[in-house]
């Protein structure tokens, strides 16, 4: 037994180094451009693949071949990301927070593509290091030499960071600028090459680790998405910006899945999550992070003033609205299928927009409550004999008591801290789904939820999801504008000066949480009847990720954003799959581009453009008068 | 009635004679539509062949005049991976682009949501590659009916092979999905059946996609099985070889594996191929039927590549759907569900039938050993398991089976 317990522990900490790796540049990143990148999984895979494709080319028995091979991967991968820097993320640093994440899953989606163009479908399997190929006797049991240097590469990796960090004028400015950095702007420091640096360099380090893997693992096209979630747990659970936090996480995270698989084998998919949210319940920053120096929303333009609809934009509203009342008089049934579902997803994005525009808590893992929604929905039809009616109703409740629970704990945290514990709770919701094949079939989902006879035409559907939906929008812009709205938009933009002014912050946010849980639960709950079946699928990362993207989209900080955002970025995908098979190159770029275009998002932009002309023609109409 | 393979076939060889008189050949009337959806950008590495072979089989059948002296065309539609992706564009293929025919599907879920769109609509629905047990059986309906041999029926023909082995304490490692979960049920049970003394004495469920491979086969080790059954595939199976290749685990212990002598599985495995595994799979170089290598040589001349595992599934779904069509004489959805009843066609592996009771073909599988030769991995040892043999009697499967 005892020797079983050390060979884990050395397996555990061979999986760590190459977490490490991935995760300080994510870290790093992160900390001086504050740029949450999806990307970095991506980097890891074409680090992974450049390494196959060098190492192969030079000669894996050689030695040299070998890690100049791996050695050069890596410098390529921090090329990517230069590329990535200059082309795309350069010119949306002014964009309000977390936009840049957008650009970067549009960069996801196009090396996806890629990379399948490039290296083919087929999983690569690299050669063995050589010098490494083979095994010691550790405690009776064989044990690979390749583990063992990879044990070693992680210590070796952070003390090289850390002397760089600590001894050099890079790592210094890099520090600054994680602590605060107008203040390195304003003292000289050429901001755009330390972002560009800073970014290859981060770069680089995923690129290693996915080249590292090479003597170890198959090279695959899911390796971008299957690193990613992890490496940002690693981030989040050391502290964001701190690397030796980084290693401590990824040393626990490794543990834990080495004995995690001894103790509870069916849990692993979920156990980082689980580790995840205890950490940040019990240390909201994460091992080794500290809170953020000064004001928490200092960097980026400060928010706009959402302003109530002006008479041209009500009437533009409710005309839209009228066009889709109208739509099924006119339209083939097929076309009212696209619709009924792009009104639901309006729903959707309008209630994740509720608690990150207003409320200013941004959420990674929304789609629990669509999910939550969706199977109170398909249980009650199932397990109580439901009709649809009664169902409809009582499925948002079932999200709404989880954004209770699960808000509670999440509105002690801010900024990205907040937005993993929302994910760490939706992976535990999709790992309950998952695991509960009894009670819910597990990833063979519920089938058979249908709705009521009297719904079933395509016609009837897509009105009750309208007015459902159009309904719950009309009140969630109400509350924006009301008293309660307000309040929370105070606590948002300083929380300090709401508190003092008797405002409870943290119960406004949590009451917000749970109306945006409640709203996304009724538009799972009418997904479910629309679609017949729920699967494990509706609360996965890729569907809050889809919520995210169409708030963004739209620009966050307008009432009308998330519903433009929805219909945009839900129609593409929807057209692109349907027009070619290479849409996830054709959607990431569009997404670049839209993103380069809009900076704040298409109702954001839209609404920056008139305010801007409206500024230009006041003085111009103010001198006519004059010289008159 | 099913339709001779080998006129077809002669009349796609003379395919320059028909290019060279295309008016003379074009069918009458409108093409025959069949609407196919897959996880093309999920699953790249099985349904890439996939769809080739489906482009040839179609060429091949419009070459020959089509059917019911109409054309073949298909839409095909990427669902990403999502069941809620594939639905919509079941209702779009249905409503929109007015297919006569829907097929298709990979991963077992989305196979289930298309199904039960299926009844709900009552529209036949042709599923290729889904291995679930549930879709025929337990979750079955009338308009559903499915290709590939399912979990079932491959668990049950290496059950037999296993029966053979004098091990005692077994092993297990598979992907925690419903796949994985089915395949070890069954393995399971029919062993403890056919060999009642057999113990097991570990199960390992890594998440699909994310094996620790290392601690994986450490803990598997730690319980010093006799014999190992593996489901894992895919990255997921060439990381556990290595790690197992290195840390000895499969020295003196027998392997008995799920689809691993697929070329889609095997060929990533190189020279680390694991010898002596049993497995079931395709061994694609060395089926000599009459049928298999004419093919082969027509994929080869078409894409200048060999066919794998998805290649054979593609080709057979079209040719079943012709079958099918020539059977029935007509396109009508009703005339096509009762053509598929009982429809017997000459598959690529053998012939082929779609059992009457419960929907599910016949479609076999290859059991053999896995071997390295010229630093590649092959089958050797191999057999044709006819999946007739390895399915449950009529009344038992219909006893499973809600309604139709």
């Amino acid at each position: 037994m005892i020797d079983l317990i050390l060979t884990q522990t050395l397996n555990g900490l061979a999986s760590a180094s190459s977490l490490f790796l991935v995760a300080s540049g994510l870290s790093i990143i992160f900390g001086v451009t504050r740029i949450v990148n999806f990307a970095h999984g991506s980097l890891y895979m074409l680090g992974a693949y450049l390494a196959w494709t060098l190492v192969t080319h030079f000669g894996p028995a050689d030695a040299l071949g070998f890690w100049g091979g791996v050695l050069l991967a890596a410098a390529l991968t921090g090329l990517v990301g230069v590329v990535i820097e200059v082309l795309i993320l350069r010119r949306i640093y002014q964009a309000p927070e977390l936009f840049q994440l957008l650009a970067t899953f549009g960069v996801v989606l196009m090396i996806q593509d890629i990379a399948l163009g490039v290296w083919g479908a087929e999983d690569k399997l690299g050669p063995r290091a050589p010098g490494f190929k083979s095994f010691v006797v550790i405690f009776g049991n064989r044990f690979p030499t390749y583990e063992l240097f990879l044990i070693a590469i992680g210590p070796i990796v952070l003390l090289i960071l850390w002397l760089l960090f600590q001894k050099t004028r890079w790592g210094t400015l890099v520090r600054a600028a994680t602590q605060d950095r107008e203040m390195v702007g304003a003292l000289g420091v050429n901001q755009r090459l330390l972002f560009t640096s800073v970014f290859a360099f981060g770069s680089m380090l995923a690129g290693l680790g996915g080249a590292l893997q090479l003597p170890r693992e198959a090279v695959t096209l899911h390796m971008d998405l299957a690193m990613i979630s992890e490496a940002f747990v690693v981030v989040v659970v050391g502290g964001l910006g701190s690397v030796t936090g980084a290693y401590l996480a990824a040393i626990l995270i490794g543990i834990l899945h080495a004995f995690g698989i001894l103790i509870f084998p069916k849990i692993t998919l979920v156990l980082v999550f689980l580790v995840m949210a205890v950490v940040l319940v019990v240390k909201p920053y994460g091992l080794m992070g500290k809170a953020p120096v000064g004001h928490a929303r200092s960097h980026g333009p400060a928010a706009p003033l959402m302003l109530p609809a002006d008479g041209a934009t009500k009437i533009a509203g409710l005309i839209a609205l009228l066009i889709l009342a109208l739509a099924p008089l006119v339209t083939p049934d097929h076309i009212l299928l696209t619709l009924t579902e792009l009104v639901i997803f309006a729903l959707f994005a309008a209630s994740l927009h509720f608690m990150m525009g207003p409320g200013g808590m941004v959420s990674f893992g929304h789609a629990a409550y669509f999910g939550l929604g969706a199977y109170g929905a398909a249980l009650a039809v199932k397990w109580l004999g439901a009709p649809m009616e009664p169902a409809l109703l009582m499925a948002p409740f079932l999200a709404g008591i989880a954004g209770v629970v699960f808000g509670w704990f999440c509105v002690r945290l801010s900024g990205v801290y907040l937005a993993m514990l929302t994910l760490a709770f939706a992976q535990i919701a999709w790992a309950t789904a998952f695991q509960s094949v009894d009670l819910t079939g597990g990833d063979n989902g519920i089938l058979g939820v249908w709705p009521s006879a009297w719904a079933a035409s395509k016609a009837a559907y897509y009105y009750l999801s309208l007015t459902i939906c159009a309904g719950a929008v009309l009140l969630l812009r109400l509350t924006i504008f009301s008293p309660f709205g307000y309040g929370l938009r105070a606590g948002r933009d300083n929380a300090l000066r709401a508190e003092a002014i008797g405002l409870d912050v943290v119960r406004l946010q949590w009451v917000a949480f749970v109306v945006a849980a409640f709203c996304a639960g009724m538009a799972g709950a009418l997904f479910a009847f629309f679609k017949g079946s729920v699967f494990p699928t509706y609360m996965a990362i890729p569907r809050s990720v889809d919520a995210l993207l169409m708030v963004l989209l739209g620009g966050v900080q307008t009432v009308a954003g998330p519903i433009v955002g929805a219909f945009a970025y839900a129609g593409l995908h929807e057209q692109l799959m349907k027009a070619t098979m290479y849409w996830r190159f054709v959607l990431g770029l569009s997404i670049v581009v839209l993103v380069v275009l809009f900076p704040r998002g298409l109702v954001g932009t839209a609404l920056m453009l008139r305010e801007r002309r409206r500024r230009r023609e006041k003085p111009a109409a103010a001198l006519a008068e004059a010289s008159r | 009635m099913t339709i001779d393979r080998r006129s077809f076939l002669a009349a796609a060889s003379a395919g320059a004679t028909v290019l060279a008189a295309p008016s003379v050949l074009r069918a009458q009337g409108a093409a025959i539509r069949i609407g196919e959806i897959n996880s093309y950008t999920a699953q790249p590495a099985f349904l890439k062949p996939y769809r080739q072979a489906w482009e040839l089989a179609i060429e091949q059948a419009n070459a020959a005049g089509g059917v019911l002296g109409r054309k073949l065309e298909t839409v095909f539609r990427d669902d990403g991976g999502k069941p809620e992706d594939a639905v919509r564009h079941a209702g779009d293929l249905v409503n929109a682009e007015k297919v006569d025919i829907v097929a298709g599907g990979f991963l077992s879920n989305v196979g289930l949501a298309i199904a039960d769109f299926a009844a709900q609509n009552k529209r036949l629905y042709l599923a290729s590659e889904p291995l679930s047990d549930a879709l025929v059986w337990a979750k079955g309906n009338p308009y559903t009916f499915r290709l590939r041999c399912s979990t079932y029926m491959q668990a049950a023909m290496l059950v037999e092979e296993a029966a053979k082995l004098p091990a005692k304490k077994w092993a297990i490692v598979a992907p925690n999905y419903e796949y994985g979960q089915s395949a070890v049920k069954w393995f399971k049970e029919l062993l403890k059946r056919a060999k009642p003394d057999v113990e097991f004495v570990a199960e390992q469920f890594p998440a699909l996609g994310r094996i620790d491979a290392g601690a994986t086969v450490q803990a598997l080790e730690a319980s010093k099985p006799d014999a190992i059954f593996n489901v894992t595939f895919a990255g997921d199976l060439t990381n556990f070889v290595r790690q197992g290749n290195t840390r000895g685990l499969f020295e003196g212990r027998t392997v008995v594996s799920m689809l691993t002598g697929e070329p889609e599985y095997l060929d990533p495995l190189g020279a680390e191929t694991p010898v002596g595994w049993i497995v079931t799979g395709y061994p694609h170089a060395e089926i000599t039927t009459p049928e298999h290598v004419k093919f082969v040589e027509a994929y080869k001349a078409k894409y200048n590549d060999y066919p794998r595992l998805g290649s054979v599934v593609g080709y057979d779904t079209v040719q079943s759907i012709r079958a099918a069509i020539a059977k029935a004489g007509a396109v009508e959805n009703d005339k096509l569900i009762a053509a598929f009843k009982g429809l017997s066609f000459p598959g690529l592996f053998g012939p082929i039938t779609y059992r009457a009771s419960d929907h599910q073909s016949t479609m076999g599988a290859y059991v053999g050993k896995t071997a390295v030769k010229g630093g590649k991995g092959v089958m050797i040892d191999w057999r044709y398991a006819d999946g007739a043999n390895y399915l449950p009697s009529d009344a038992e499967a219909k006893a499973m089976r809600p309604a139709g």
